[in-house]
């Protein structure tokens, strides 16, 4: 297939269009097992993926699914579907098309898999579902292509690792599949190659010209931007006024909270009263559905969204991105701004909006990347054994299974192509008996062998495994709701709803709330209108700065002065010199100082993330030794801020680079890093159920925490299969030890230790940092017992005669 | 203040004095009585044999191993578990030869009573007295609590406590007792709580109720979800 078919020939000239250079290109090599098609957003890079597709339909003498499309998002899908259908019925091809996500209804779905439209769209977790069907070889028989878009975000995540595995069952039905995955911008193209072909099977790589450089700049506000805070309140005269002068704006946060927040101030401040709706992940589907109408029928000027919006939506008029807060991560910023202004041959626009100073200098540094084409990541380990677990057992929903085969099958997947087969046995052994030294069940084991091969015990047990089909991680939700109504409008983090008491007021789909209740999972709230709300705190995302950022920051502050920056944020960084230091690349800056009735330690090691994530679980070690009663700390790529019930008044012993490693792995072994992986990969590897909304049971006893299934482990059966798998995907966010101890040989003797009264100027935007890590040490023993004493007091019912209050104590 | 007195608490029901133990379990002094709730023995087998997940299977062993760990602390004359003792029948029924061993010799030598639950209806075949409540006046040990008594000691819902101190929330199992009744909390590793602020919880305790939070030193607070 090289030449492009007559009709489509004269369809494209119809509308006054020539194919693209790499379109025509994936027309011509449209035989290779494999291809990757890097592009940018608006390059004609969806349809370069379908024209082979389109093409070899066009007879209308296949029968069957043709081609398979899988994207991380369900609305891409469903846009996809809408596009597609524009040239498809234009041109009069005989081609049927449908879409298949968690939200299409039940009929359609078995009518799918009765009679498989030619061309499916769908996402990697419906992918997996219909994998799962014994029917599925009937299904897939015939299938030809499979697209995977926007592949470079799937790349990141276990969702890809999923994803292939089941690509690799869908090769052993379909030998002759090809694959075309589309990416955008990426610093590791040959990377996202070897996952996405059949291994060891080659991948071209196809560069669609990338187009002018998109054009970014700060957004010049006359109000100076806070010390700390992450909102960027103080910008908005300024936002709405770009607003204005645009066709279409997409306003991106890093959080959901924070977008909550700005939205609602946005509104505040919209005098004119411009159409601005808000679309984020924990908004009620119909709440979600109606802005991108919305959206889509041109009626709004302005979107307050978060990631949701972020992949591939062809929103098509957008002609400016405004990114509020650092965007942390080049690469993420520049496929953001390929959102705005889908014309090939013109630029795209975006604006940063700091939200508070630092950010001013992560911004300015974050430009300069972008100008220089640097792109920031990390490439990924091997593929995940929790993933592998859960694709085991969809083998054995699916039917009856050899495990010789199998394995060969799964070492087809790039990320697993070096899986020793020891490995993959003991996943099995764990999936099929639990894998526990105690051989406890025996009688009861999920898979069992007969006749050679591997099946369910009870075939019922099927279901359950579909029910649990899927790598998001969910956290535990509950939906809200206005009182009486019962209109939904969205959902918070059952944590969250946990801290609230009547008359709390949140946001939430940018109105004010006032909590009434909780009714059974339901939060119910009323309309509250004037008045300040309390922050929501649900859902932070965390994004890692790229180690080139840090480095450029870290250039930046030796300077004696300036000039590149606005002069607020060069008089911030001068108060700072002043009144501490800024930190120096050979030396290390630990700051002291009381605030909110803690104590704090901040380190600033500029080591990146995952680095100074590790420091902090090493220091609030020592500090625990040390009876200084930590409680917590978060991390940044420049420094971790630690708090505790006292001071640390010589930083010294704790940055000892000896000894650092005695103790240490106890310590991590019971820290919340851990638990939160266990949890997440015990739920993959499907020894948890995913818990589902509306399926809770109102008595909550019934179910008990994941941390004591941890616990049991560690304690009865340290070496099972699942805390080795904790402890990998744990330390994929650490650092090895080599390069902690590196870092504090390297400054022993240049540590510069300042102790304060108050928060610096440096400190104060850790303060809102989400991933806040708690250590629950003897702290919280000492906290318990100061609330109860204080609790009873306030009942009247103190007994004990009461202690000398100690002078840190603060008033509640 | 001895550290053995620091880690448990006393109250007073119907004129007795009982101690909350930071284990979860009571200790009657005067008598000699040990009570515990909620063992669900045998959770991890049922769900592997419903066709649920395979747990690790050692909640068994280690709730065995803490009730072993206050038997020799305390060597009472009689134990009373209030209850939900194993997840279900089949689990008393087949309960591997160790933990029949192991349960047989915590048995020895004392007064051992099942009180009947909705996990465990009906006798078991392992010692012991199996009854639907005791009596011991003034007090009476029965599963799930029923309103209208007093001098009550039960257990079923797992009670736990949820308090806030300087922004740190921190959960743990609970007593939950007024003049009336003490609840007790579960004491099986495979138990999960259930917040005190619960209507069926706050529904049945005295706007007084107190709540003892178990963990290493247990704490005593007006009971949350019920004080005003």
């Amino acid at each position: 297939m090289t030449a492009l078919p007559r009709p489509f020939h004269d369809w494209f000239a119809a509308r006054g269009w020539a194919i693209h250079p790499h379109q025509q290109a994936m027309l011509t090599r449209a035989d290779e097992p494999a291809l990757l098609l890097i592009a940018p957003t608006g390059g004609g890079k969806t349809l370069a993926g379908f024209l082979p597709t389109l093409a070899e339909l066009a007879d209308g003498t296949h029968q069957g699914l043709h081609t398979l499309y899988v994207s991380p998002l369900k609305a891409l899908a469903a846009d996809i579907k809408r596009n597609l259908r524009t040239p498809v019925d234009e041109i009069g091809l005989p081609i049927r098309i449908d879409d298949r996500t968690g939200d299409t209804p039940a009929t359609r779905k078995k009518a799918q898999r009765a009679d498989p439209p030619h061309i499916l769209l769908t996402t990697p977790e419906s992918l997996a579902l219909l994998t799962s069907y014994e029917d599925a070889p009937r299904m897939f028989a015939g299938l030809s292509r499979v697209i995977v878009d926007e592949i470079h975000s799937l790349a990141e995540s276990k969702r890809g690792d999923q994803l292939m595995l089941a690509l690799a069952r869908l090769q052993t039905l379909c030998p002759t599949l090809r694959r075309v995955g589309l990416s955008a911008t990426v610093e590791d193209p040959a990377g996202i190659a070897k996952l996405l072909a059949r291994h060891p099977d080659p991948c071209a790589i196809l560069h669609a010209d990338p187009g002018p450089d998109p054009d970014i700049a700060m957004l010049e506000t006359e109000e100076k931007p806070p010390w700390s805070g992450g909102g960027g309140k103080y910008a908005i005269p300024a936002v709405l006024d770009q607003v204005r002068r645009h066709k279409t704006t997409l306003i991106f946060h890093n959080t959901r909270a924070q977008a909550e927040i700005f939205f609602h101030n946005l509104w505040l401040a919209n005098d004119d009263g411009l159409p601005i709706g808000i679309h984020h992940g924990s908004l009620a589907r119909e709440q979600r559905q109606k802005v991108e109408a919305a959206m889509v029928a041109g009626a709004l000027r302005a979107i307050v969204c978060t990631g949701t919006l972020d992949l591939g939506i062809d929103w098509g008029d957008v002609d400016l991105i405004i990114q509020v807060g650092a965007p942390k991560n080049v690469k993420r910023l520049i496929q953001r701004i390929g959102r705005a202004n889908h014309r090939y041959n013109a630029p795209s626009k975006a604006l940063l909006v700091p939200a508070n100073r630092f950010e001013v200098v992560e911004c300015i540094a974050a430009l300069e990347a972008a100008k220089a084409h640097e792109l920031d990541g990390d490439p990924r380990g091997p593929g995940p054994r929790d993933v592998l677990c859960q694709h085991i057992l969809i083998t054995a929903a699916a039917g009856p299974f050899d495990a010789d085969r199998l394995y060969r099958e799964i070492t087809t997947a790039g990320a697993y192509a070096g899986l020793p087969r020891a490995e993959f046995d003991a996943c099995l052994d764990f999936v099929a008996t639990g894998g526990y030294a105690l051989r406890a069940y025996d009688r009861w084991q999920r898979l069992v062998q007969r006749d050679g091969l591997w099946q369910l015990r009870d075939p019922r047990a099927a279901r359950q495994i579909r029910m649990n089909i899927g790598t998001i991680q969910d956290t535990d939700l509950v939906k809200v709701r206005m009182r009486g109504r019962g209109k939904p409008l969205g959902e918070i983090e059952e944590g969250f709803a946990a801290t609230l008491t009547k008359g709390d007021t949140f946001l939430i789909g940018g109105r004010i709330v006032r909590y009434e209740g909780l009714r059974e999972t339901t939060v119910e709230v009323t309309r509250s209108a004037y008045q300040k709300p309390k922050i929501a705190t649900f859902m932070g995302t965390k994004f890692a700065t790229s180690t080139q950022l840090s480095q450029r920051i870290l250039r930046m502050f030796r300077q004696p002065s300036w000039p590149e920056l606005p002069q607020h944020t060069a008089e911030w960084l001068a108060l700072q010199r002043a009144v501490s230091k800024l930190p120096q690349a050979d030396r290390l800056l630990v700051e002291s100082f009381p605030h909110d009735g803690r104590e704090h330690i901040c380190v600033y090691g500029f080591a990146g993330r995952n680095a100074m994530q590790t420091l902090g679980l090493l220091l609030t070690q020592r500090m625990e030794t040390e009876g200084l009663n930590p409680m917590g700390f978060v991390s940044t790529d420049y420094a971790v801020l630690i708090w505790g019930l006292d001071p640390v008044r010589d930083p010294g012993p704790l940055l000892q680079a000896d000894g650092l490693r005695t103790a240490f792995e106890t310590w991590l072994a019971g820290n919340a890093v851990m638990k939160r992986t266990f949890k997440a990969s015990a739920v993959i590897a499907g020894l948890i159920d995913r818990q589902f909304q509306g399926q809770r049971k109102t008595g909550r006893q019934a179910t008990f925490s994941s941390d004591i299934l941890y616990d049991t482990l560690r304690k009865y059966d340290p070496e099972h299969l699942l805390l080795q798998i904790t402890r990998e995907e744990a330390l994929k966010g650490l650092v090895d030890f080599g390069r902690i101890e590196e870092m504090l040989t390297r400054t022993q003797g240049r540590v510069d230790h300042v102790i304060l009264d108050r928060v610096t100027p440096l400190a104060a935007p850790l303060f809102l940092e989400a991933g806040r890590v708690p250590i629950q040490g003897l702290a919280s023993e000492r906290l318990l017992a100061e609330e109860a004493e204080r609790l009873m007091d306030l009942a009247g019912l103190g007994e004990e005669p009461p202690e000398p209050k100690k002078a840190w104590r603060v008033p509640y | 203040m001895s550290r053995e007195h620091k880690k448990n608490k006393r109250f007073t029901l119907a004129g007795v004095e009982l101690e909350a133990r930071s284990s979860g379990a009571m200790w009657w002094p005067e008598r000699q009585v040990l009570v515990v709730s909620d063992l669900h023995l045998g959770k991890s087998e049922r769900i592997a044999r419903l066709g649920g997940a395979m747990l690790p299977p050692y909640e068994i062993k280690d709730t065995l191993a803490r009730l072993d760990a206050e038997v020799a602390a305390l060597d009472p004359r009689a134990v009373v578990c209030l209850g939900d003792s194993f997840d279900d029948r089949a689990v008393a029924e087949g309960l591997a030869e160790d933990a029949v061993l192991w349960l047989s010799r915590l048995m020895a030598g004392r007064r051992w009573i099942w009180i009947e639950g909705n996990h465990d209806p009906g006798p078991v075949d392992l010692g012991g007295t199996h009854l639907g409540e005791l009596s011991e006046p003034p007090l009476i040990f029965r599963h799930i609590a029923k309103p209208g008594t007093s001098g009550e000691v039960s257990g079923h819902y797992h009670p736990k406590a949820v308090l806030h101190a300087r922004g740190r929330q921190v959960s743990r199992p609970c007593f939950l007792y007024d003049s009336d009744r003490v609840i007790l909390p579960a004491f099986g590793t495979y138990t999960g709580g259930l917040r005190s602020t619960n209507p069926a919880l706050s529904g049945l305790m005295r706007p007084e109720a107190l709540a003892i939070l178990t963990g290493p030193v247990p704490a005593v607070i007006p009971m949350p979800g019920r004080c005003p």
